[in-house]
């Protein structure tokens, strides 16, 4: 019997995620052999686009590279451009930045767990997991007025202050992911089809996970112990210890899998709740932005020259952002963005490789905390025989084996 | 029967709406499915537009449901800019769906270009591709409006099902 070997792109366009990529897996038979990518297909320029912009314009700007972890590329570029001017935030401003960037990580990592469970055929925890990420929503609307793009940071601290009532809620909402998170969590991880579904999925090895430099909660699950809130602490981490979450202290050892990311985002979610407690407890009083007058902000930044660095730990990982100014100039000479999920997705193919074509929509789902969906798909064999296999398609056939491990579980349990 | 009719008369301005639904619900005959094509977006809108799955909003009490594939749908929802690679795909899904359909443009960047005005690599607003029913503005707009504006292409199904011609060919050339 002759083997066929099968390409299959995924794509080209997942419509959740920040870098839609297509793959092209090489099948034998269900199993997958190999995988390709390619990026790139709405790349929009952004960073070509800041060159015409003045660094206040380019904090709007910066906030729609991504409409999840819009917070943190706001703060990464603001970093890097205070690094480079030495506009010094006060401690109140620090301490609300972090506020902010613990609470958009419960919001992504929530919606990242919801989207998991759908994409395993687990429709009632997805919609669970979604009717508690609007808790934190409300929270984040409260204080910034938007939901997605907050529009809260600028050079030099935060336009928006704290109020008592946003303290008095925010202290009402760790009440309630306290209570009402834990049987989230029990529903899906003590769940034995979750468990068979994700266990030894995806595997990416702690050697593999440091040779294709896997970052955030990728490389946490497999078992290294990174986070730049650890590595080098930045706002109000500097007075907060953060220590990384790693599957070894909850399941005794890491396998890497989808099941130990999913621990992860869980899990910090908890750490996400200790940490803004702690802010609210040990937050500053004073001023929340070195300087509120934009024109006044801007004419120093006319004068900076030199190229500054922002990092900092994005729900995805650690998020680079150099800029470069030059004196007498009013735009930004030149912007280098480098997200997370970029670093992350590298490993994919590592993490295909052997698994099932049913489980590829998990697998690309356990980078990026964003629904997957995949708008079709194409199958060519070597022939040149043709089939179309839609997104939903490959949907089904995802729920469909979770349908069969049920069915098999309840006879063999 | 009669009760109800005598009851709708006497308060027809507080019913007047819902009145209107009953007449809306009698010309569709069916519910309204949905598909998203992300044509260039920051993912903010498609976010929001699972957030009105979510239970919260839950758009399925209206009978709108997220399905995936073009061919199933009677709206299409398009978030972003569209991008040169995106020019094609987002022709392809648009012609994959049968009439009578309509194509709701949710955010800024969809319908204007917004903050990604200037690019090289940006093929322009939605517009400029397919031809485009109801906007939807905001960055992002919020779920209320999402749902608004999937109810706006509720109105516009109506009247193409009324004057039942079909909707213009997507244009040929890009500007």
């Amino acid at each position: 019997m002759s083997t066929t070997t099968y390409k299959v792109p995924i794509g080209p366009v997942h419509v959740g995620l920040k870098e839609p990529v297509t793959a092209w897996l090489t099948l034998e038979g269900e199993r997958i052999l190999d995988a390709k990518l390619r990026l790139g297909a709405i790349h929009r320029g952004i960073e070509f686009m800041a060159r015409e912009r003045n660094p206040i314009q380019v904090i709007y700007l910066s906030e729609r590279i991504c409409g999840i972890c819009s917070f943190s590329h706001v703060l990464a570029f603001i970093r890097a451009i205070e690094d480079l001017a030495g506009i010094k935030v006060p401690p109140r401003g620090q301490y609300i930045r972090s506020l902010v960037l613990e609470l958009e990580r419960i919001h992504s990592h929530i919606l990242w767990a919801g989207v998991a469970c759908y994409s395993i055929g687990f429709d009632s925890a997805f919609h669970l997991g979604m009717e508690m990420r609007e808790k934190v929503m409300d929270l984040l609307e409260l204080l910034t007025g938007n939901r997605v793009n907050y529009g809260v940071a600028t050079f030099g601290g935060v336009r928006w202050d704290v109020t008592p009532e946003f303290v008095k809620a925010t202290r009402d909402m760790i009440k309630f992911y306290r209570r009402e998170f834990t049987p989230f969590r029990e529903i899906v991880m003590e769940d034995p089809i979750a468990q068979a579904r994700m266990r030894n999925v995806g595997v990416l090895t702690k050697e593999d996970a440091v040779r294709y430099s896997a970052v955030g909660p990728v490389a946490r699950a497999s078992g290294l112990r990174v986070d730049l809130r650890k590595s080098s602490p930045y706002e109000a981490y500097s007075d907060i210890p953060v220590e990384p979450v790693v599957p070894q202290d909850y399941f005794g050892a890491a396998h890497g899998d989808v099941l130990d990311r999913f621990a992860v985002r869980v899990l910090e979610v908890y750490q996400s709740l200790d940490i803004i407690e702690k802010i609210l407890d040990g937050l500053p009083e004073g001023s929340f932005v070195a300087e509120s007058n934009v024109n006044k902000v801007l004419a120093s930044l006319k004068k900076a020259e030199g190229v500054g660095w922002g990092i900092l730990e994005a729900p995805r990982g650690d998020d680079t952002h150099v800029v470069s100014l030059k004196g007498g100039e009013d735009n930004v000479l030149w912007w280098k963005v480098r997200a997370p999920t970029y670093a992350s997705a590298v490993s994919w193919p590592i993490m295909f490789r052997g698994n099932e074509l049913a489980d590829a929509p998990l697998i690309i789902n356990s980078i990026d905390p964003c629904i997957s969906c995949m708008e079709r798909m194409l199958t060519t064999n070597v022939r040149g025989d043709r089939a179309i296999i839609t997104k939903t398609e490959l949907m089904k056939r995802c729920r469909e084996k979770t349908a069969t491990l049920r069915a098999r579980g309840g006879e063999t349990e | 029967m009669k009760f109800c009719d005598k009851f709708f008369d006497k308060f027809s301005d507080k019913f007047g709406e819902m009145l209107k639904m009953n007449s809306m619900l009698k010309i569709l005959p069916k519910s309204l499915w949905v598909t998203t094509c992300n044509s260039g977006s920051c993912n903010g809108c498609d976010i929001e537009v699972v957030a009105t799955i979510s239970p919260r909003y839950d758009i399925e009490r209206f009978g709108m449901k997220l399905v995936g594939t073009p061919r199933h749908a009677d709206v299409l929802i398009v978030t972003g800019p569209v991008t040169r690679f995106m020019r094609d795909k987002l022709l392809r899904v648009y012609n994959q769906m049968p009439d009578p359909k309509v194509v709701v443009v949710v955010g800024n960047c969809g319908a204007s270009g917004d903050v990604f005005y200037k690019s090289y690599n940006l093929v322009g607003p939605v517009d400029n591709v397919i031809p485009v029913d109801v906007y939807v503005h905001g960055c992002p707009p919020r779920p209320e409006a999402i749902i608004e504006g999937v109810a706006k292409a509720v109105l516009k199904i109506e009247a193409l099902e009324k004057s039942n011609s079909a909707p213009a060919e997507p244009r040929e050339e890009a500007v």
